[in-house]
């Protein structure tokens, strides 16, 4: 198996491995949104969704004509 | 009570007042007087080179739009005693956070490079090499964190703030004529016709009177201060003076150049000052030392907004208040961003114009999620309390929110397809 340890010696492994740790923790201590998720609130979060999809198409369209 | 002792006790409670006020003073000023960045000063130095005063009253219109939108970080901050960041990672999961965290970082260390462009292009015009700018301002502002007060370094930002009213002063060596400014400045039209050059022009306005660094920083700043929710008054007070300084030093940029520059093809504020300093030493000198302050000043709170971020999101110690032994994450983030920036600006052959450019498109996939989030957070009575938004503060905010996405979406496309609108 593939280790940060493997990969990169034990010391850089040991504070890639701390980093990932904390990345972890952080996404537990997330996990759930504490905001009441109202109607309002999950219609806002799509469009914003929609919104960032749409910028993301409209970048890789740009990166696209650049490389044409 | 007579006149002398109804004077006397109306002179008191004014000078408690404002003494309260210059304590309390800080986030709002700062972070509106730093809105005239680089990158802004740039913007109106061009708007006025293009269109003369034309487009002053368009300027006016963006007091209560900076004001409404910076006002609510001032009552997040307060009341829930966390920044941007974690209030987002918070309310709204890890996905959200990330992605606001994340394009933070990338859209704040883009726009410090700006400002290192400007910095250097600005104390060029003085033969100073950009080296030598980068390096001695650097260490200025790594003295103005680790002295270990946060109180020190609001003070110290607010003095280099004050330089940026310099623009003032410069507007009086040109002898702009009075009755020209107010004729063709404050009646709205549009010079020239609405075409789509005016319409790029309008929108980089807004785009730099609304940057996603800067809700960022207010709360944090706000939060560091430890603003109460008792200071809230006084804090928007701050951002209310605050947001009509920032403007008035807009006007009065747009006042020299659209004086001494109206017809000229002027590309950048550093192209400005080394023309004006040609045929008048005093009011170049003026535009550069403004254009270099713009850029320290951006600097120094777009830093302090990604530390301040990570700090938050890693649960890593986070104040200026803390001394490098108590917080060494928080001071090696503010470091790293500045070194590295300094760095791309010394490499030969760096894509400057393109960080520029690229700056302008991160940005707008970051406001509208992070304004989205403001205004919910603030209707959000769990976590507000009294302090949610009215339903004036919410047509006021949703009206200017929903304005500033769309034309900040616009000028970001228009700068991806520069010939989307001609």
């Amino acid at each position: 198996m593939i280790t940060p340890e493997r990969l990169f010696g034990q010391r850089i492994g040991r504070v890639i491995h701390s980093w990932i740790d904390k990345i972890n923790e952080i996404n537990r201590k997330y996990a759930e949104p504490k905001i009441q998720m109202s109607g309002g609130v999950k219609f806002a979060l799509l469009i914003l969704r929609l919104y960032l999809i749409f910028l993301v198409l409209l970048l890789a369209y740009k990166f696209y004509t650049m490389l044409r | 009570m007579d006149f002398g002792s109804t004077f006397f006790y109306k002179y008191r409670r004014f000078v408690k007042a404002l003494k309260i006020y210059l304590i309390l003073a800080g986030p709002g000023l700062i972070v509106m007087l730093a809105d005239n960045d680089a990158g802004g000063i740039t913007t109106y130095t061009v708007t006025g080179a293009k269109f003369g005063y034309g487009l002053i009253w368009f300027l006016l219109i963006l007091l209560p739009v900076a004001y409404v939108v910076q006002e609510m970080t001032v009552r997040l901050g307060a009341v829930t005693k966390r920044g941007h960041a974690e209030a987002i990672f918070d309310a709204f999961g890890s996905f959200w956070g990330w992605f606001s965290f994340l394009d933070l970082a990338l859209v704040n260390w883009l726009t410090l490079v700006t400002e290192f462009i400007g910095m250097t292009a600005a104390l060029l015009i003085f033969h100073i090499p950009p080296l030598i700018t980068i390096i001695v301002v650097s260490i200025i502002m790594m003295i103005m964190v680790l002295q270990g007060r946060y109180w020190t370094w609001e003070k110290i930002a607010i003095l280099f703030a004050a330089v940026n009213l310099i623009y003032i002063p410069a507007a009086f060596l040109v002898h702009p004529s009075v009755g020209d400014v107010l004729a063709q400045g404050l009646v709205p039209h549009f010079p020239g016709g609405f075409n789509g050059e005016l319409f790029f022009f309008l929108m980089a306005n807004i785009g730099t009177t609304i940057a996603p660094w800067m809700i960022f920083f207010q709360q944090s700043a706000v939060v560091d201060k430890g603003m109460k929710e008792k200071d809230i008054p006084w804090g928007q007070m701050d951002t209310l003076i605050g947001s009509v300084f920032t403007v008035i030093v807009a006007i009065f940029c747009v006042v020299v150049t659209g004086t001494v520059l109206y017809g000229v093809p002027v590309e950048s504020a550093a192209q400005a000052a080394a023309m004006m300093i040609g045929t008048n030493p005093w009011l170049g000198t003026c535009i550069a030392i403004g254009l270099f302050d713009a850029g320290f000043l951006g600097a120094i709170c777009i830093s302090l907004a990604s530390s301040w971020a990570f700090g938050e999101v890693f649960g890593w110690a986070h104040s200026l208040n803390f001394k490098i032994r108590e917080a060494p994450w928080f001071y090696a983030c503010y470091l790293f961003a500045l070194i590295t920036a300094g760095i791309v600006i010394l490499l030969p052959n760096a894509p400057l114009v393109l960080i520029t450019l690229f700056v302008q498109v991160i940005a707008v996939t970051l406001l509208p999620a992070a304004l989205v989030f403001l205004i919910l957070l603030l209707n959000n009575e769990e976590i507000m309390g009294k302090y949610k938004n009215t339903i004036a503060q919410n047509i006021a905010g949703i009206v200017i929110v929903v304005s500033i996405i769309i034309l900040s979406t616009l000028y970001g496309i228009t700068t991806l397809f520069p010939n989307l609108l001609s």
